[in-house]
């Protein structure tokens, strides 16, 4: 069976201690909070690491209240996903954190290490000797992209579910360095790079995050994927709307799954802000949200089809952002877990 | 066999005798045994579809500490494989690889990842072979060279045509002629458990635990291959995480070990990784299917002529069993008076298919099925009833020769119809019902290499410590070990618990042929009534004498022997016979028709199933939602309903998997995702509910009326939602698995003008050989019927 590699296992105490580690580690150490996506990949030997960093130091509460919302980084996403604060305020974010994965994943998942899940693509989320046998990509070992052999860059493709959300709520991390501590919001958190998705440090450690009180009123996140449990989005929406009586006065739509980094909508937002919602409004607003999307022959299904079904997704999350809490029920796609 | 006397545990719903062993963890899976100074095995395979191998280095890999060993094919040079007319592969291939994942070289090291990094260090210089991937390719002239040296042409392994009856009067009868292609994609049986072996090699004995279906099958390819004598090897099936026909093939692995060990002189243990799984695969195989039926205008069917091609991938395997399974059942659910079968498998560079769950039969069930939906709803004819007018009826032999003797099929249809409501069922767009039915094998007729031998034998030996029972059968998880303590319970009075097992052992106990063609039940369970009766006849003998009484009136229930308890009368039996044993055996009745290839299909009863599938599709992305499967079952009697039930449920479950969303795809010569988070097989929240009917038709031949459970009600799910997709949006989609894209292209389709479709439009020409005309039988059972009824 499949083995993990031998590595060190470093405990620090604090966030600097541990993004000191980092530094002096470099590329040749890597963090690990809940460790679902980094223990496999270790396996198949995407990641090679002489040292893991155990950031199971972090606090695990979530700090609610009337003002902003802090979620420690190490909370666990079941925990996330089940805490009555985030789900009557910020609904939309408890939403995705319960659509990661199992349950059994998402009990040691953590917060933190969603925002940071490695951008995946079927070429590379593969064994050593799969990956051997197919000939090495850019990502890892070797130096073409697969799914665009002519393409100078990596086409992996950003798997968070709650990173969208995180963004469409004007979310804002706090990280920890070697030398101190900064605050960046979500949106500049990622770039459009499959290798090099993050645009944090790498020594940087996300201690946690906040969600600001006035970031949304209504939000809800749709998660397209061929089973109810365990796969990754193939497709994604997050959205966050603002009302001033019946029109939308702020408005995010960011999708998860159709680019290397969360892609926001923007024109979709434009097009909405300052409308009524309304049957006709939200597929106009979905067409023009699909637009950007861009799926690549890499992930589950056909990407005509996940394509075609961008436009689905976004309109769910809209009607389902719009008619909560207002009795009435929007069927989601697919099985939807219990 | 049929007894009316009032059971004691038969017909009980009793926890499995290995329950709290498997639940609690403590089973001993191959892969948990670590005997001392065990060595670890990793295995090098190809990355190359199809290559010829110039030379291979594994100098590098023998010079790593810790390496122990290092063997090629050179050292394992004797083919094998489970069919005596394709004895095709290499436990290691040194002179070519037929697909990516072939065995190549293995080492045995101290730890596993030294064996992995050792594997690494292998350098094999190749010469690349144009791969051959699709039915079609190797239906052509191969560009390089053909994968394997023997059948032909071109790519083709078997070519096979049969007919029965008068097939072109049949048509010419016909007021309705429908013709359809199919396809059946391929996909793996997904066991829980790797395939795990650990091998010992001590006084010149070889040792093999393994996780097998087939000890004695693994037994006779060892000896083969390690040419040694059957007796200086023994096979012993380890506690089983699930097999489904995956392991039912003597596999490189377990010949591997047995090679290193006996080369080090310590234990080897080989357990595959999940990738390698579906490398070692012999799993259900992709088959494009051509059916052509003549019907009455009021819906009989007076001809079939049915044609198959099936990827074989790159060696034999069970293939030619395969390839006649393809035709062989079709007539054993509906009266098919004249048939043409022509059959073909072709050799692809991809994993071996073999046998999972119905082996064969699900592919042409699934055209057939949904060939006569298309045929009823062209004859305005409600498909349920054109079916039902065709059923086959009990007693009776097919056109093709097998002898069909219980039949629920009636029974089963009136069942699901009525739980489900389908006749009265809710018509909206989106909405619909599908309803197909199905039929298995208990057990073949036939073994696997030809001889007259019992397919499996159950001895009983009584002492001062009680009852044990000894029988080959491997119990892989669908309860046969249950099954065996019940039946030896209920012939001695006694509780299951009471009853030691022995099972699986090829030094200790006698033969069963395996745990394969849904046999063991039917076959051990015959051998075990005979042996439990023999000792029962002893303990009850002795406990007359000591009584004064006739043996007739001694009672055995309740763990008592007539005035006595059972081990009271146990050790008067053995005062009074000495050492208390006794054997059972059972051998199926010589069943197969007068024409060659007759051996595959015949078996000692049938079981039936019909099954109704609820759901939800939705016209703008494809997405189906199954709500509920009704389905009932015809197991003769449930020797255990509980065990049953699991048993329909889990092949439901099966089905749905291969309709909905399984599949072994390939893309650039390699397995496009062979992991269990890519290769999408349905999680809990994806099983709909269930609602299972056991339908007990108690068979003539079967143990107290028993037939199969595990395999056959797999069999009609699949049709049964394409013919709910159709209900649904009015699209048939005639392949599987039936994804979103599918539909929605046949929506697409169909709004532009064009049939409202999926599903492949042609089946290509194949050479096949002359047809053998069979005469049919009498149709009438009792005029033909052997001795044996």
């Amino acid at each position: 069976m499949l083995r993990l590699p031998r590595f060190k296992y470093l405990r620090p105490k604090t966030a600097t201690e541990a993004a000191r580690m980092a530094a002096e580690f470099g590329p040749r150490a890597m963090f690990v909070a809940g460790g679902t996506d980094l223990f496999p990949k270790l396996k198949r030997r995407q990641f090679e690491v002489e040292a893991l960093i155990g950031l199971d130091f972090l606090p695990r509460q979530i700090h609610g209240g009337s003002t902003d919302c802090v979620v420690d980084a190490g909370v666990t996403l079941a925990a996330a996903s089940s805490d009555n604060h985030l789900i009557e305020s910020f609904a939309g974010y408890a939403e995705a954190s319960g659509q990661v994965s199992s349950p059994p994943l998402r009990n040691a998942g953590t917060v933190g290490g969603n925002l940071c899940v490695d951008t995946r693509c079927n070429y590379y989320d593969m064994t050593y000797e799969w990956r051997k046998a197919a000939g090495f990509c850019m990502k890892k070992d070797g130096d073409i992209c697969l799914v665009a052999p002519s393409s100078p860059r990596c086409w992996a493709v950003s798997s968070s579910d709650t990173a969208p959300m995180a963004i469409a709520l004007d979310g804002v991390v706090s990280l920890t360095g070697p030398d101190g501590e900064r605050e960046l919001p979500v949106s500049a958190l990622y770039r459009d790079d499959g290798m090099d998705y993050m645009a944090k440090q790498p020594t940087e450690v996300i201690t946690s995050l906040r969600l600001p009180a006035d970031s949304a009123t209504r939000t809800a996140y749709v998660k397209l994927r061929r089973r109810g449990s365990i796969d990754f989005p193939i497709a994604g929406a997050a959205v966050a709307l603002q009302f001033e009586g019946d029109t939308v006065m702020r408005c995010r739509i960011v999708l998860s799954a159709v680019a290397s980094y969360p892609l926001e909508a923007t024109a979709a937002e434009e097009f909405l802000k300052g409308r009524k919602v309304d049957a006709e409004t939200i597929r106009e607003t979905a067409d023009i949200a699909a637009k950007p999307a861009k799926p690549l022959d890499n992930a589950d299904l056909s990407h005509f089809w996940r394509k075609r079904m961008v436009r689905v997704v976004v309109e769910q999350a809209l009607q389902r952002a719009t008619t909560r809490n207002q009795g009435s029920t929007v069927k989601l796609l697919g099985r939807q877990p219990d | 066999m049929t007894t009316t006397r009032e059971f004691g545990v038969v017909g009980k719903p009793l926890a499995r005798v290995d329950a709290v062993t498997k639940v609690t963890g403590r089973a001993i899976y191959a892969d948990d045994m670590l005997l001392p100074r065990t060595l670890h095995c990793r295995i090098l395979r190809s990355p190359h579809p199809h290559a010829r191998i110039l030379s291979i280095d594994t100098s590098a890999a023998r010079r790593i500490p810790g390496v122990q060993a290092v063997i090629t094919g050179a050292d394992l040079p004797i083919k094998f494989g489970i069919l005596p007319v394709t004895q095709d592969e290499r436990a290691l291939e040194h002179e070519k690889v037929r697909y990516v994942g072939d065995p190549i070289a293995a080492v045995a090291a101290i730890e596993e990842e030294i064996a992995a990094a050792a594997i690494d260090a292998i350098s094999v210089e190749y010469e690349v072979l144009d791969p051959v991937m699709s039915i079609e390719d190797a239906l052509a002239a191969p560009r390089d060279e053909r994968i394997q040296d023997y059948g032909g042409p071109n790519n083709i392994h078997k070519l096979v045509a049969l007919e029965f009856g008068d097939v072109d009067a049949g048509f010419e009868r016909a007021d309705h002629i429908r013709e359809d292609v199919f396809f059946f994609q391929g996909n793996t049986h997904l066991p829980m458990e790797q395939h795990s072996a650990i091998a010992t090699y001590v006084d010149g004995r070889i040792t093999l635990w393994s996780s097998t279906q087939v000890v004695h099958y693994v037994h006779r390819a060892l000896a083969k291959v390690l040419e040694l004598p059957m007796n200086r090897i023994r096979v012993i099936g380890a506690a089983h995480g699930g097999g489904f026909g995956g392991k039912t093939d003597p596999f490189a692995h377990e010949i591997i070990v047995c090679k290193l060990a006996m080369m080090t002189g310590r234990p080897v243990k080989c357990t595959l990784t999940r990738e390698e799984v579906f490398y070692a695969h012999r799993g259900r195989h992709p088959v494009l299917m051509w059916v052509r039926t003549g019907a009455t205008r009021d819906g009989q069917i007076t001809a079939m002529h049915f044609r198959t091609a099936l990827d074989g991938g790159a060696y034999g395997s069970y293939g030619v069993a395969s390839t006649f399974y393809t035709g062989a059942l079709q007539t054993v659910t509906y009266d098919i008076p004249a048939y043409r079968f022509e059959g073909c498998r072709v050799f692809t560079n991809k994993p071996p298919c073999g046998p999972k769950r119905g082996h064969g039969t699900p592919q042409p069930r699934f055209a057939l099925e949904l060939n006569l939906e298309k045929i009823s709803h062209e004859l305005g004819i409600d498909p349920v009833d054109l079916k039902q007018r065709n059923f086959v009826k009990p007693m009776t032999r097919t056109v093709n020769w097998l002898r069909v003797t219980s039949c629920g099929l009636d029974e089963c249809t009136e069942r699901v119809m009525t739980a489900s409501n389908y006749r009265r069922r809710e018509r909206r767009p989106g909405h619909g019902m599908g309803f197909a039915i199905s039929s298995y094998l208990s057990g073949a007729g036939t073994a696997i290499y030809w001889n007259d031998m019992p397919h499996s034998e159950v001895q009983i030996k009584v002492d001062r410590g009680g009852v044990t029972a000894y029988c080959g059968a491997m119990d892989i998880g669908q309860g046969s070990d249950s099954v065996l303590a019940m039946i030896v319970a209920e012939e001695l009075g006694l509780q299951p618990a009471d009853v030691r097992l022995v099972t699986a052992d090829t030094d200790t106990t006698p033969i069963d042929l395996g745990s394969y063609s849904s046999r063991v039940t039917f076959m051990a369970g015959n051998a075990a009534i005979e042996a439990a009766r023999k000792m029962r006849g002893m303990v009850v003998e002795a406990a007359a004498a000591k009584m004064g009484c006739d043996t007739s009136a001694v009672e055995v229930r309740g763990g008592r022997i007539g005035d006595f308890t059972f081990e009271e009368a146990s050790v008067l039996a053995e005062a009074r016979f000495g050492t208390l044993t006794s054997a059972g055996s059972y051998t199926p009745p010589k069943l197969a028709g007068p024409y060659k290839g007759s051996g595959v299909g015949p078996s000692p009863a049938y079981s039936y199933s019909a099954c109704v599938v609820d759901l939800d599709a939705d016209a703008r992305t494809g997405l189906v939602h199954v709500n509920k499967i009704w389905i009932a079952h015809d197991v003769g009697r449930a020797i255990n309903p509980l065990l049953v039930e699991g048993q329909v449920e889990g092949s439901v479950y099966m089905g749905l998997g291969e309709a909905l969303m399984e599949e072994q795809a390939f893309r650039k010569g390699l397995h496009k995702w062979p992991s269990m988070l890519e290769y999408k097989s349905p999680t809990f929240v994806d099983m709909p509910e269930v609602e299972t009917f056991i339908v007990e038709t108690d068979d003539p031949e079967g143990p107290y009326g028993a037939k199969e459970a595990g395999q056959g009600p797999l069999l009609p799910v699949p049709p049964a939602v394409c013919s709910a997709v159709y209900d649904a949006l009015g699209v048939w989609i005639d392949e599987v698995p039936v994804t979103p894209e599918k539909i929605v292209e046949a929506l697409r389709r169909k709004e532009k003008g064009e049939p409202g479709r999926f599903g492949p439009t042609r089946f290509p020409a194949i050479p096949y050989p002359p047809t053998i005309k069979v005469e049919p039988p009498p149709r009438d059972l009792p005029s033909a019927a052997p001795a044996a009824i």
